[in-house]
């Protein structure tokens, strides 16, 4: 723990240190990269130990004066896997950052905004490992408070600033349950130490069902489930790029853990436990894509795809929690490792989209999916890493997506064979919305990566991409070797989720080795036949070459039907792309469509713009919160200035306590009846 | 039945794809009163093809070339998931039918991929249309090998093609023959859907009304048409063997069983000629309507699976 504490210190101080250079920018810049990622690579290790060794690592735990609190900090391994995840991509989003804020440097901050990025991933890590109720809450709100002021980086744009209070707000809702959660369960069990919970808090389960919503609400709105997800669209484009890589690819994670952390505290969970999850997962996945779909900004289109792959955790968790109920220990760990390697998963190649947008707003300053193309040409190096990324968020063969896919597919298949109609329902609700979400990630991502690098520059903007420096390249690149080998070595990955599994299921190792054998054996067919397929990729690909050796090749335009003067314009949109889905899905998705077509015999420029809103903000929570503003609105005559008054208010109040104290419960007082 | 003659499941695929080509050529000459063309047109053509040069856009870059190429190898290796007739598939494991569906997945992402990469208002015109149903497709398929799991395997835990193929007999036919129907109804759906045929899609034209799969491959000549012509005979012939392993029952006589499946999958080539004949395309809002029926057949195939025995 020595080395992790140590790393966390280095974290704390290099932002500090940062902060106090920031009147030279570059320098700040430097050093707050740095020690972001030593810090995150020197706390990575005992993480990485913890895995390796599949023991615990020792309990560090000091007294701390306030009530109910102790300062325990231990790597299980369910804490070791996030933590891993959380400080490797850190790393490297730190890397990637040092390069992406340099044009930053005599505007803004620089030492500023690496304090809050160190202090996010250092409160990050000790969510994961804290092991006291009080020492987590407090983690998680420093937590949502950095990443407030990461967010509201560029707080000159009014849609940054908008960005961060629905941010901020967001978060506090979610704390709020939070809080009723750790309070209730301290009450019932006397203590909020985790491991003490565990041992003494005999829930009812009335008390468990209750505790069980909360902590979803609680743990949902960090996490992104809908409808709980409304900040994710706003607050994740306004962020700057490294900072949308981290917190989408780890931040959200950390509500998923919450969720974990709860079956853990809460004990053996009902067979509705597991049918929420996944009705959570399916709806989540499925409009999580729909809504990508309908975007024409490619920061808010990957947050979209976000909320579906939090979906896809979900379905996973659900199949996990399921199985704990039926009694059946593969499904339940074929469940949970799916769900545990789509965490691993999705931060590798999120973080590496979020990147590659960030590569193309860096060159051609503008994210608008209508305004890019061709760049494939300009930005070889972004364009590869991001095809890589995109092929994995599809969950296609042979990286790592499916990987994880396949664990929950094949978990669900035992399910929906082996039990009643109580587990085949969710099983089979699974496999649909998962080959749903597969169908329409791929649709999703053909139009970003298409219409992003391929084709024509639709404008000027475009014209100017470039490849980024070596400091951005070298993250990119590490995250698309990262998809591809997991993705070929995940029979290599899975032991290591093990003893988390044997943590989260309760069964021991031994037995779970056999569970775990069968995904092993469906994984390592998996690769031999990826092997099979690059191999005839590359059979393929000599074969063309010999055949057209001594042949004549030529270029020529693409083929415009004669039409003498094509231009970049009469290429597909994203929004014309997406038409035909978005179209069929109006009932969900309602864009609103402005129209101004071509009139007269000569017409001028005609125009067609197209938006779609996300549903549940305005059709659900601008309604709630309007209403709730209207009835303060009646209230806000209290307010009117007079400070005579407002010292009336205050004898009032104190007269009314008195009464109630000495007038109603008399016998509290001695000596005063 | 052992290692050595499982290679001939992708052996027969790979020889005898192309004739069903020719089938469904000849089903429709011969309904319109037409002499047709000869059986063996598509592997002419495939020679022909190869023997050519080839001329790409300057819009392109290495994906446009990429495509047709990751596309067939991502079909082959779909082949060697497939059992046929009496033989297992080559590589048979639990849950293969996904890595089935998804190297599909795969090829459809690429042919997209290299049709965007023209930046041609036709290309992109077929690839969102493509994408469009291919959404409506993969929980038909994934949703009817569900189903055929769950009626077909019973206690064992081997949910993988070449299982699920062996336990079709005689007797589940009695029992279930109804949800089987079903399911080879949803599936024909699919394939007719994977492999562009009419209700879904004209194979003979590209013109603006059916701009989907053909006009998808508009840019490509010579090999690269090559490959995605084998790669689309394959696709047809992998969709057929699933259905045919569907419906017929597992004896244990080679030959027979060979001569069966050979059978059933010219009838169904047949049946897809026919249906070519009688029916015009779907107009374009009917096609979901259709993609939806298929799904809709194969949740109410896995509903009945649960009736009281």
């Amino acid at each position: 723990m020595q080395l992790f504490l140590f790393g966390l210190a280095v974290l704390i101080g290099g932002g500090l240190v940062s902060l106090f250079c920031s009147r030279w920018a570059r320098l700040a810049n430097g050093i707050g990269g740095l020690s972001a990622a030593a810090g995150s690579i020197l706390a990575a290790i005992p993480a990485l130990q913890v895995l390796a060794t599949g023991q615990p690592s020792e309990l560090y735990a000091k007294n701390w004066q306030l009530p109910f609190a102790s300062f325990a900090l231990q790597l299980n391994p369910i804490s070791a896997w996030f933590a891993a995840i959380i400080l490797s991509l850190s790393a490297l989003a730190a890397i990637y950052g040092i390069g992406y804020m340099r044009p930053y440097a005599g505007k803004k901050s620089l030492g500023a905004s690496w304090l809050f990025y160190n202090l996010l991933v250092a409160t990050m890590t000790l969510v994961v490992s804290a092991r006291n109720g009080m020492l987590f809450m407090l983690a998680w709100e420093g937590m949502a408070l950095s990443s407030y002021f990461l967010v509201a980086f560029e707080d000159e744009k009014p849609n940054v600033r908008e960005a961060g209070r629905v941010y901020l707000i967001a978060s506090h809702l979610g704390v709020a349950f939070l809080l009723a959660f750790f309070v209730l369960v301290g009450a019932q069990s006397g203590s909020l130490d985790f491991d003490k919970i565990a041992q003494t808090g005999n829930f009812t389960s009335q008390q468990a069902n209750v505790l069980f919503l909360l902590a979803i609400v609680g743990f949902g709105v960090k996490a992104g489930f809908l409808p709980l997800h409304v900040w994710l669209p706003d607050a994740h484009p306004a962020a700057p790029s490294h900072v949308s890589a981290v917190m989408s690819g780890v931040m959200i994670k950390t509500g998923i853990y919450g969720v974990v952390l709860t079956l853990s505290l809460l004990g053996h969970p009902p067979l509705w436990w597991g049918w929420l999850l996944v009705a959570i997962g399916a709806t989540s996945g499925v409009l999580g894509v729909l809504f990508a779909l309908a975007q024409h900004d490619l920061k808010r289109l990957l947050a979209y795809h976000s909320v579906e792959n939090i979906g896809i955790i979900a379905l996973g968790l659900g199949v996990g929690f399921l199985g704990i109920s039926l009694s059946q220990p593969t499904m339940a760990t074929l469940g949970f490792a799916g769900a545990l390697l789509h965490v691993l998963n999705h931060a590798v190649f999120k973080g590496l989209l979020f990147l590659g947008a960030g590569a193309v707003i860096h060159s051609s300053h503008t994210a608008s999916l209508d305004q890019l193309g061709g760049l494939m040409k300009r930005m070889p190096w972004t364009a590869v890493t991001f095809l890589v990324g995109a092929v994995a968020i599809c969950g296609l063969p042979p990286l790592n997506g499916f990987a994880s896919e396949l664990l929950i597919y094949v978990g669900s298949f035992q399910e929906e064979v082996f039990s009643g109609v109580g587990g085949a329902v969710p099983a089979l609700a699974v496999i649909g919305s998962l080959a749903a979400i597969g169908g329409l990630a791929a649709s999703c991502f053909t139009k970003a990566f298409g219409v992003v690098f391929l084709g024509e520059p639709r404008s000027e903007n475009a014209r100017q991409g470039h490849d980024p420096g070596l400091l951005m390249i070298f993250p990119m690149v590490v995250l698309a070797m990262a998809c591809l080998l997991i993705g070929l070595f995940a029979p290599q990955v899975i032991p290591y989720l093990n003893p988390a599994l044997s943590l989260l299921t309760h069964v021991s190792q031994d037995k779970l080795t056999l569970s775990m054998a069968s995904a092993t054996t469906v994984l390592a067919s998996v690769t031999l036949v990826a092997c099979i397929l690059l191999g005839l990729i590359g059979l393929l690909a000599a074969i063309r070459y010999w055949l057209l050796a001594n042949r004549q090749v030529g270029t020529s335009p693409t083929w415009d039907c004669g039409f003498a003067a094509p231009t970049p314009h009469m290429q597909y949109t994203a929004s014309s792309f997406a038409e035909p889905i978005v179209d069929f899905h109006q009932g969900i998705l309602r864009p609103s469509v402005h129209f101004h077509p071509p009139q007269g015999l000569f017409p001028d420029d005609a125009a067609l713009e197209t938006h779609t809103a996300d549903l549940f903000m305005h059709g659900f929570y601008a309604r709630l919160f309007g209403a709730a503003g209207w009835v303060a609105s009646k209230l806000s005559w209290i307010q009117h200035g007079r400070l005579s008054l407002y010292v009336l208010y205050i004898a009032l109040t104190l007269l009314v306590l008195l009464v109630w104290y000495f007038g109603i419960e008399p016998a509290v007082l001695p000596g005063i009846n | 039945m052992n290692h050595v003659t499982s290679i001939l499941s992708p052996v027969a695929a790979l020889v005898l794809s192309p004739l069903l080509l020719g089938i469904i050529n000849r089903t429709k000459a011969v309904c319109a009163g037409r002499c047709g063309q000869p059986l063996m047109q598509a592997y002419w053509e495939l020679w022909k093809l190869l023997h050519k040069g080839a001329v790409t856009s300057y819009t392109t870059t290495w994906i446009f070339r990429a495509g047709p190429m990751i596309s067939l190898a991502a079909t082959l290796t779909a082949a060697l998931l497939m059992p046929f007739a009496n033989f297992d598939a080559p590589i048979h494991f639990a849950g293969d039918f996904v890595l089935f569906a998804y190297l599909l997945g795969l090829g459809r992402f690429f042919t997209v991929l290299a049709a965007l990469d023209t930046g041609s208002a036709f290309e992109g015109m077929g690839a969102s249309r493509e994408v469009f149903f291919s959404t409506m497709v993969e929980p038909a398929l994934l949703l009817s090998i569900a189903a055929i799991a769950r009626e077909a395997i019973g206690n064992s835990i081997l949910v993988d093609l070449t299982a699920m193929h062996h336990h079709i007999s005689g007797p589940l036919w009695a029992n279930a023959g109804l949800i089987l129907i079903f399911i080879a109804v949803a599936l024909f759906i699919v394939m007719l859907a994977e492999c562009s045929r009419i209700p879904i899609d004209d194979p003979n034209t590209h013109l603006e009304l059916t701009m989907i799969h053909e006009v998808m491959v508009l840019d490509h000549g010579g090999p690269d048409l090559a490959f995605i012509l084998y790669g689309s005979a394959i696709k047809m012939w992998l969709l057929g063997t699933l259905i045919a392993g569907l419906l017929l029952p597992v004896t244990n006589w080679l030959l027979l069983d060979v001569f069966l499946s050979l059978t059933l999958l010219f009838l169904m080539a047949v049946l897809v000629g026919v249906v070519e004949s009688v029916m015009a395309r779907l107009r374009m809002v009917r096609v979901p309507q259709l993609l939806a029926g298929a799904t809709t057949l194969a949740i109410l195939a896995l509903v009945l699976e649960y009736r009281i025995p």
